[in-house]
């Protein structure tokens, strides 16, 4: 496997220009349906795969089917059954919408195609020098793996009627759940959100931030968390329902603040608010707060099993992905509102002009209320932590 | 004369080869696959696994399940939700029998059990995680009376300690099981017992339990080691309403399979291995059981007591099961109301605003699902169907009654855990190049619809009057023609309910359509438990409202197609003479 992968590499530094071989993509890629393996839990999101599905059928003639997933790592759990049936070719997966711990297990078991995102003739409005956001995912190199789709960055949210000020930190938190017990939870850490949530607070309370940025190791561990287990100790108790259960994800929680239930919500999409505001899914009183120091931002991105039946197909929606035209319908908050990848500085006067005119709506935060983006620990910690919590919360 | 005894021998030689046939076609459909997944999970368990590079035997798998957190938790969830379930199901269905037999006509307790049989699990998980939650319908209901501003601090769903999941498997166990046993009671002389226990002064009650039961139990008993085996290991419900920090062994397995570290197979074989073991261990404790309810019994029978104390039991177990019921009915309720829903905030007991827009747009989603649905329900369905008729027939025309182990081979997908082997199952499919295919999930959904479709067919099939059929020969009309002519029509009531629950089980299922379909068959179900960790309950409800709707339709096809059919076949009508 190792060898094919540097055949691939092999094959791309002698590769004839990259419109020819883009040309030949487009090609094989017509007529293809690209299995495209999303989380399916929020309808927006679904809808715009829908969408971006219309367009790629009118333009490149490539269909896309939605494989709705709970959790993305059913999609990589497929690819491995079906290398261990043998079947290197002709999988059932063509894409994958993934980053983090997934993506570093598929990294590391050779299960992805690639290196592919250098040959999207839409990669050139992306800023792939590397250290950019988007040649990092949790600090692992993406290494043209797998191509950005969406920008992501973990806000709080909180019904204004029934909060008047929000926690101004992560540890402000232990202050305002025992002022207001019961009416704050966060995901289950197995979810994604719910480690988020102790990765902020392990990058707001470790003594040295710098350590997270290096693969795990136990004396680093045990060094780094020892003022995040205090503090959720000290949390936990005022916790909705004592914290001895935890809603599966942040969308479960929505409809728990929805419901009255709990009275503050994660997400890793700023504009999450303001949508839901309008599907009618949350009060119109809800609003996003963000800790001082700002928070955790990552970027989502497209993958390609090594074995997909459909490679060249999903080449084409990566690259779709990456239109400035498709980039803004994403950021418009009345369809998506998920901030876009593209570096701005890349854009024509046309494609900027097309951002600059998005729509706004009161739930939706600016960039500067937003404050500084802080980096995702090394993907290794993520893994690491969801497991230290389990082993000393689940009885 | 000779030619006539020529004719029977060719028939029985006929029935012989279609029995053949048929056990060769169940035995390859269906043992196989069975056996095969078990074994594949088994190697896995055993720390074999050669495409994640796990070659080497040995129980470290085990060692690593045992160590997760909450294992031991998980396990003890598990025996009590599934025991517990199943025990209180089992005590209500026979206090409900003995309260109401007799004062109520099976045709119309029939019809009010059809809709709980009908609705399938997840549609009524997510009902009742609706109707309990702190914020939900009941809640709403007492907060303007109790003066509540906000949601009271229950935990009323997924609790720790199971109490949600238990109930919401009653719900669906107990018109089951009152089924199951009302069938049974019709071929007892119930009325002459207890007419004659009662002239010796026993009570109602005490001549359920010494008198009616023993002889209930014997024709029971597969029923409730099913009802058993699911409790145990429901993965769909428990993912709803069960706890989550531990859920459930059977979730905790799921997780496992589908996490992101790949090493967490082995363990999850190991612990498939576990599910299977507290299945069979189940099964040996329910085997204990009735034999020490046996020598206990007969103690009690002869010590003669009258138990008219035991009066107040029986109406209890009615009014707990009504209440149960209407549970469920307001559950299926509130999954059309939150359809319809705009914005329904607390405390508000229905919507402040309505939208017909989760309805309005079928290309979101839930038209390609249901399209699926309809797909595999009809082909497993007609399959199950055409194998269950070949096999009766088989069964009439050799002239001999079914087997013990061929009444053990019917039930045997039913009793093995599901998480248990299609793990295994799918990776075999895999390399047959069969997964992710409409082929692989009809096939492993047949596994679980035949069993029913059979179990409901064969008693109807067997009470078809013979004269009928003699007749019919002694008109000159062979097999086939007696076939199609005469049993078929005659028996078309029975036939099409066979169906109905055929397609009420094949609608319901969700992991073997998740793990055969490569998450590529998206159907109500698998959508409906994805869609119920979401925050739309509108989109929810418009999944669940389908996802129950189908069954009940089939189930009105199951009634109004043999009424117009036979309008004018007075002895062919339900409740017609017999």
């Amino acid at each position: 496997m190792r060898l094919r992968l540097t055949l691939a590499m092999l094959a791309t530094l002698i590769a004839p220009p990259a419109a020819a071989d883009w040309q030949a993509t487009l090609d094989a890629a017509r007529g293809q349906t690209v299995y495209w393996n999303a989380w399916g839990g929020d309808e927006r999101t679904n809808a715009f795969i829908a969408w971006v599905g219309e367009q790629t059928e009118v333009r490149y003639g490539v269909a896309i089917e939605h494989v709705r997933l709970s959790d993305t790592a059913e999609a990589m759990t497929r690819v491995i059954s079906e290398r261990a049936a043998g079947r290197d070719t002709g999988g059932s997966v063509d894409l994958i919408w993934i980053n983090g711990p997934n993506f570093l297990a598929m990294k590391e078991q050779d299960l992805l195609f690639g290196p592919f995102v250098a040959d999207l003739p839409n990669a050139a409005y992306v800023d792939l020098t590397p250290g950019a956001p988007a040649t990092l995912d949790f600090t692992v190199p993406v290494e043209g793996m797998e191509s950005p789709w969406r920008l992501a960055r973990f806000v709080f949210s909180y019904d204004s009627t029934r909060v008047d000020a929000p926690p101004r930190s992560m540890a402000g938190f232990v202050d305002w759940a025992a002022a207001n017990p019961g009416r704050m939870t966060h995901p289950d850490p197995s979810n994604f959100m719910g480690a988020t949530f102790l990765k902020q607070a392990l990058v707001e309370l470790a003594p040295d931030p710098a350590a997270l940025l290096d693969p795990v190791t136990e004396e680093s561990f045990a060094e780094q968390t020892v003022p995040l287990w205090a503090w959720y100790d000290a949390l936990r108790p005022n916790l909705w329902r004592q914290g001895e259960t935890f809603p599966e994800n942040e969308s479960v929680q929505q409809q728990l603040l929805n419901d009255g239930e709990v009275d503050i919500l994660m997400s890793f999409d700023p504009a999450s608010t303001a949508a839901a505001i309008t599907q009618g899914l949350l009060p119109e009183t809800a609003r996003v707060f963000v800790p001082e120091g700002g928070t955790i931002g990552n970027v989502s991105f497209v993958a390609i099993p090594y074995n997909a039946a459909n490679a060249a197909g999903a080449q084409v929606v990566a690259n779709h992905l990456l239109d400035p035209a498709v980039q803004a319908r994403m950021q418009n908050i009345e369809v998506l509102g998920s901030f876009s990848v593209l570096d701005p500085a890349r854009l024509d006067e046309d494609a900027r002009a097309s951002f600059d005119a998005l729509p706004t709506a009161p739930a939706l935060p600016t960039l500067e209320e937003l404050g500084p983006t802080l980096p995702e620990p090394h993907a290794s910690w993520m893994t690491r932590l969801t497991e230290e919590w389990a082993r000393r919360y689940t009885r | 004369m000779g030619k006539a005894l020529h004719a029977v021998t060719a028939h029985r030689a006929d029935g012989r080869l279609l029995r053949a046939a048929v056990l060769v076609t169940v035995a390859l459909g269906l043992v196989l696959p069975i056996a095969a997944g078990l074994w594949q999970t088994g190697r896995a368990g055993a720390g074999l696994m050669p495409a994640i590079g796990a070659t080497e035997a040995s129980l470290a798998p085990f060692q690593q399940l045992i160590n997760l957190p909450g294992f031991a938790t998980a396990l003890r969830l598990t025996l009590v939700t599934g025991l517990g379930a199943t025990a209180l199901s089992i005590l209500l269905a026979v206090g409900v029998c003995a309260a109401t037999h007799g004062r109520m006509s099976a045709r119309a307790s029939g019809r009010l059990l059809t809709p709980f049989l009908a609705a399938p699990h997840a549609a009524m998980a997510i009902g009742l995680a609706f109707l309990l939650s702190p914020s939900g319908w009941i809640a709403r209901a007492l907060a303007p009376v109790l003066g509540w501003d906000l949601p009271p601090m229950w935990a009323t769903v997924n609790d720790p300690g199971g109490v949600a999941l238990i109930l919401g498997l009653m719900i669906k166990e107990v018109p089951f099981l009152l089924l199951v046993i009302l069938s049974a009671l019709s071929q007892l002389p119930v009325r002459q017992h207890l007419a004659a226990g009662r002239s010796l002064g026993y009570g109602r009650g005490i001549v359920w339990i010494k008198v009616i039961m023993p002889q209930v139990w014997p024709l029971i008993r597969l029923p409730v080691m099913v009802v058993l085996a699911y409790s145990l290991s429901v993965v769909d419900m428990a993912l709803i309403l069960g706890p989550s920090n531990p859920p459930t062994l059977a979730v905790l397995l799921l997780r496992l399979f589908t996490a992101p570290d790949i090493e967490l197979m082995l363990p999850a074989s190991a612990g498939a291995l576990v599910q299977a073991l507290l299945v069979a261990a189940a099964f040996a404790l329910l085997w204990l059981l009735e034999g020490a309810g046996r020598a206990i019994g007969r103690w009690w029978v002869r010590r003669g007591g009258r138990g008219l104390s035991a009066e107040p039991g029986l109406w209890l177990s009615t009014a707990l099961s009504a209440a149960l019921f209407a549970a469920g009915a307001a559950a299926m309720l509130s999954l059309l109301v939150w359809s319809l829903a705009w914005r329904w905030p607390w405390p508000g007991l229905l919507p402040e605003s309505w939208s017909l827009r989760a309805w309005s747009t079928p290309g979101s989603g839930w038209a390609a699902a249901l399209g699926n649905t309809l797909i595999l329900a009809a082909f497993t369905t007609a399959l199950s169907l055409v194998l269950a008729i070949a096999w009766l027939e088989g069964e009439d025309r050799a002239r001999r009654g079914r087997a013990g182990w061929a009444e053990a081979l019917i039930y045997l997908p039913l009793l093995v855990p599901q998480i248990g082997f299609l793990f295994g199952l799918n990776v075999l499919f895999l390399r047959l190049g069969l997964s992710g295919g409409y082929l692989a999930v009809i096939w492993a959904q047949a596994l679980f619809v035949f069993p029913y479709v059979m179990i409901a067919l064969s008693d109807p099939w067997r009470a078809l009057d013979p004269r009928l059929v003699r007749a019919a020969g002694s008109l000159g009309a062979g097999p086939w023609r007696r076939l199609f002519t005469v049993k078929l029509p005659v028996l078309l009531t029975p036939i099409l309910t066979a169906a109905a629950i055929g397609v009420a089980v094949s609608v319901a299922q969700y992991l073997p359509t998740l793990f055969m379909g490569a998450g590529r068959i998206a159907t109500l179900t698998t959508d409906a438990v994805t869609l119920s960790a979401s925050s739309d309950r509108r989109v929810t409800g418009v999944y669940a409202t389908l996802q129950a709707g189908l069954p009940f339709a089939a189930y009105g096809a199951a009634l109004l197609i043999p009424a117009l059919l036979h309008r004018n076949r007075r002895g062919l009508q339900a409740g017609g003479a017999p």
